[in-house]
């Protein structure tokens, strides 16, 4: 047997589409046809389309479930809904958008755009985006499990003990909600663990870290954030199973357990979760506003250090939720301070983005009109944020509609605006066509006029004293019209999302051809062909600047990036690897081909917990084996890998 | 020009000790379970320090089965280091040692700590401190046996003459993962069995 190559000189060559490179590397990189090729993929695109679309049913679900709510409220004393169903509705419809959507669309995306922002040809852990994908989709459908059965989880997404625990909760409803959030939680790390060390060894050469796009540097603060952030939330979860099904006692007070314990444990997670459900959307922005301002964003050093700022901040904050739990003044003094100095990295970022607007010659497309409106929300957001980050204001604001206000404002405003607007700008690279541009500015009207229509009023609502996750209200206390009006609001704004999704299924087939460019944007995957090639690029790109295909016309400095011309690596399936800072090629990386393998993992990791649910421990015995055996399965050491000689 | 760097530069091929993506990989999930460890000893302290009765209730736990464990688990990671300094020199004989010493300490560590759970007067409904108890150990006895798991099949590819000087990245993330249950284990026996004794 022939030894493995232990180093090579990589070829500098040029190749191009059509060429005999790139035909070697179809022939290598290109997938299996029909259902094998479709459940072994291991395509970072693929993968990323698929997050996105299953992101978005998840968000017509969490949807549909908030329009039934609305109808219960339009109108006081209605008795649509039981206050049972209505407890499992509210309690999916967060469940589902934050979790279930809000930050899976935005994996979706980086997924997507990283080795084509980055000029690679896959994520770092092909086989484990794979898996990520996976585990999401399984942990989703296992989170619904019990929802037909009239048993979903109905605590609220922050799900507080003691109503919780079993003795005031004993259906199946909570710990569905807890296996559901364990298992969704090792899809949330794997992906992040994916894209940090993606970011760090995978970028082409010279895209040292002060030249790469803003929507990976929110991804990966968002992904950090989720390897330090997510085990609390996984724990507590675990924590309360334990309570539940096997007598220990962490949030029972009568055996020296802690409910406030829950709540910490809990935020301790939930407010780095929200920046990392937005950092990554604020780098959408960020990317895509520039080139529609024609024009490189204003400040991107202050832009990026301040995502990494919100990020660290965000972990010091947790207690503005707990505001009203009685804890020491100079506790909530400090928590306080700290929830308003992220005021600071917030503005600087609006600035920036309005710098950019001022300053460049904005073109009016509808991806443009998505985020400038996306820039109003979030002050919007961010004030009402502001003010209830002041103690006394949110003694009298914390549990009413002004909360889900706020929330939405941020959530609706910096997510789903720029989502929205970040797939009218990228739709045509991963498609090959435009979207509709007259429809879609209609579209954003609708949405726009339709979500301020709905949340502004709750503002109001919750001034007036009217209580969040209150199933119906008598009618003599003046809360019936904005009621009603945030009910009309709510169904145009479903209104709009139905219209874009129309615009997007009938572009599909019948957009106007886009090529490579269509927006003259200037980062790497705008180089490469729309859809581009399984392979990405035909050689790896070298990078000399933040805007490698905007170099001639900026004029800014000697170096220039080559593109057409670059790295040669076409030995089976290859990349480089690059150091951290600077993005100094130091190793040839050998990338995993498609595999059954992640999907196999996921399904028996998944058995594990519905075996547990089902308190069949022999099952799930048998299922952690199964898992076991496939990860050594996945991890043997592999010659065309060059993981061994012999 | 951009090519300048890059010209005539030799590059390692595949995967070859830290330059591989799994040992990153590695370093970011060590990152995230030493958080894991950092919020269930969070718990502990949070609960402990609400205490109305004494803490814990039967007085300090006893050190007779928690030091010996203790020095066990560190004499595993030490012949671990070993071993892997070996097969760094394309020495595979030595690998296969260190994996196998390391194997049996690990697993005379699982049988004491199984011990002492069984020498314990409450369990894990007996009240909140039972509970911390057997979570936190178990937890960390899990992560053991996965580290066990880990090394085990180690020593499967050890033994079929996988590994070589140039090509034994499987082992330092395996092995960096064991060193990783070793430290943890010391701030769990330290959470529990000295910081009682501070106060």
């Amino acid at each position: 047997m022939a030894t493995i190559e232990t180093h090579r000189t990589p070829v500098i060559a040029r190749a191009a589409d059509g060429s005999a490179t790139s035909q070697k590397l179809q022939r290598t990189w290109d997938g299996k046809p029909g259902l094998g090729g479709w459940l072994s993929t291991v395509d970072h695109k693929e993968i990323g389309k698929r997050y996105i679309v299953t992101a978005f049913i998840f968000l017509l679900i969490g949807g549909l479930e908030a329009l039934a709510m609305r109808v219960q409220l339009a109108r006081p004393n209605q008795t649509l809904l039981t206050p049972e169903q209505y407890n499992q509705l509210f309690t999916m419809h967060g469940v589902t958008m934050i979790f279930l959507y809000a930050l899976p669309v935005l994996s979706g995306f980086s997924n997507y755009l990283w080795p084509l922002l980055l000029g690679s040809r896959d994520m770092a852990f092909p086989r484990l985006n794979a898996l990520s994908y996976w585990v999401f989709l399984f942990a989703g459908i296992f989170l619904y499990c019990s929802f037909p059965l009239g048993k979903a989880p109905n605590d609220g997404w922050f799900n507080y003990v003691p109503y919780a625990s079993l003795a005031y909760n004993p259906g199946p409803n909570i710990d569905v909600y807890a296996l559901g959030m364990v298992l969704l939680g090792i899809s949330t790390t794997v992906g992040s663990i994916n894209f940090v060390v993606t970011l760090a060894r995978t970028r082409a050469p010279g895209m040292s870290l002060n030249r790469v796009p803003i929507l990976v540097w929110g991804t990966v603060t968002a992904s950090v954030g989720n390897l330090f952030a997510v085990p609390a939330v996984s724990l507590a979860f675990f924590l309360l199973w334990m309570d539940r099904q096997a007598g220990a006692h962490f949030f029972d007070s009568t055996a020296g357990g802690q409910p406030l314990l829950w709540q910490h444990l809990f935020w301790m997670f939930g407010h780095p979760w929200v920046y990392a459900i937005v950092l990554p959307a604020m780098g959408i922005v960020s990317d895509g506003l520039p080139v529609l301002c024609r024009r490189p964003l204003v400040g991107y050093t202050a832009v990026a250090l301040s995502t990494v700022t919100t990020m660290v901040l965000g972990f010091g904050v947790w207690v503005h939720h707990m505001f009203a739990t009685g804890l020491p003044i100079l506790s909530l003094s400090y928590f306080s301070a700290a929830s308003m100095t992220i005021v600071i990295p917030s503005a600087v970022a609006v600035f920036a983005w309005i710098a950019t607007i001022w300053t460049g010659r904005p073109v009016f497309t509808t991806a443009f009109l998505f985020f400038t409106g996306f820039v109003l929300l979030f002050v919007i957001g961010g004030v009402s944020g502001f003010m209830t980050a002041a103690v006394p204001v949110d003694w009298q604001l914390t549990r009413t509609y002004f909360v889900v206000a706020h929330l939405h404002y941020v959530i609706i405003g910096i997510n789903v605006f720029p989502v929205v607007g970040g797939i009218y700008f990228w739709f045509p690279k991963a498609t090959g066509r435009l979207m509709n541009e007259a429809f879609g500015k209609w579209t954003f009207w609708v949405m726009f006029i339709g979500f301020n229509v709905a949340f502004f009023p709750m503002h109001i609502l919750g001034l007036l004293g009217m209580p969040r996750r209150t199933y119906t209200y008598a009618d003599n206390l003046g809360w019936g019209t904005p009621n009603l009006i945030v009910t009309i609001g709510a169904f145009v704004f479903g209104l709009g999302i139905m219209l874009f999704l129309v615009n997007a299924f009938v572009s599909l087939r019948h957009g106007r051809p886009a090529g490579p460019n269509p927006w003259d944007a200037s980062s790497l995957e705008w180089s490469t062909s729309s859809p581009p090639p399984v392979y990405n690029f035909a050689v790896i790109p070298m990078v000399a600047s933040r805007y490698p295909l905007w170099e001639n016309r900026l004029d800014d400095g000697p170096d220039r990036s080559s593109v057409g011309t670059g790295l040669v690596l076409d030995k089976e399936r290859e990349t480089i690897g690059t150091s951290v800072l600077d993005a100094e090629p130091d190793v040839i990386l050998k990338m995993p081909g498609d595999s059954y393998l992640p999907l196999l993992v996921a399904v028996a990791m998944t058995a594990v917990f519905t075996c547990m649910l089902l308190h069949s421990w022999w099952g799930a015995g048998i299922a952690a084996v199964a898992t076991f055996l496939g990860s050594v399965g996945w991890l043997w050491p592999r010659r065309a890998l060059a993981q061994i000689e012999t | 020009m951009a090519e300048t760097f890059i010209h005539n530069r030799q590059l390692p091929v595949g995967s070859q000790g830290h330059l591989a993506s799994g040992w990153w990989g590695m370093l970011m999930l060590i990152a995230t379970e030493a958080m894991l460890f950092a919020y269930l000893l969070f718990s502990y302290f949070y609960l402990a320090s609400h205490a109305l009765s004494p803490w814990p209730p039967n007085g300090p736990p006893s050190l007779r089965i928690a030091v010996p464990g203790t020095l066990i688990l560190i004499a595993g990671s030490v012949v671990m280091w070993w071993g892997e300094r070996g097969i760094e020199r394309g020495k595979t004989r030595r690998l296969i040692v260190g994996l196998s010493l390391a194997l049996v300490l690990g697993v005379l560590f699982l049988v004491l700590q199984g011990s002492e759970w069984k020498g314990e007067p409450f369990t894990l409904r007996t009240n909140v401190y039972g509970s911390l108890y057997f979570t936190i150990t178990g937890f960390h006895m899990f992560h053991v046996i996965v580290g066990l798991l880990v090394l085990a099949v180690l020593l499967v590819w050890a033994a079929r003459g996988d590994f070589d000087a140039n090509r034994h990245s499987a082992a330092s993330i395996g092995v960096i993962y064991w060193h990783f249950v070793t430290i943890v284990w010391l701030a769990v026996f330290f959470t529990f069995y000295i910081a009682p004794r501070l106060g």
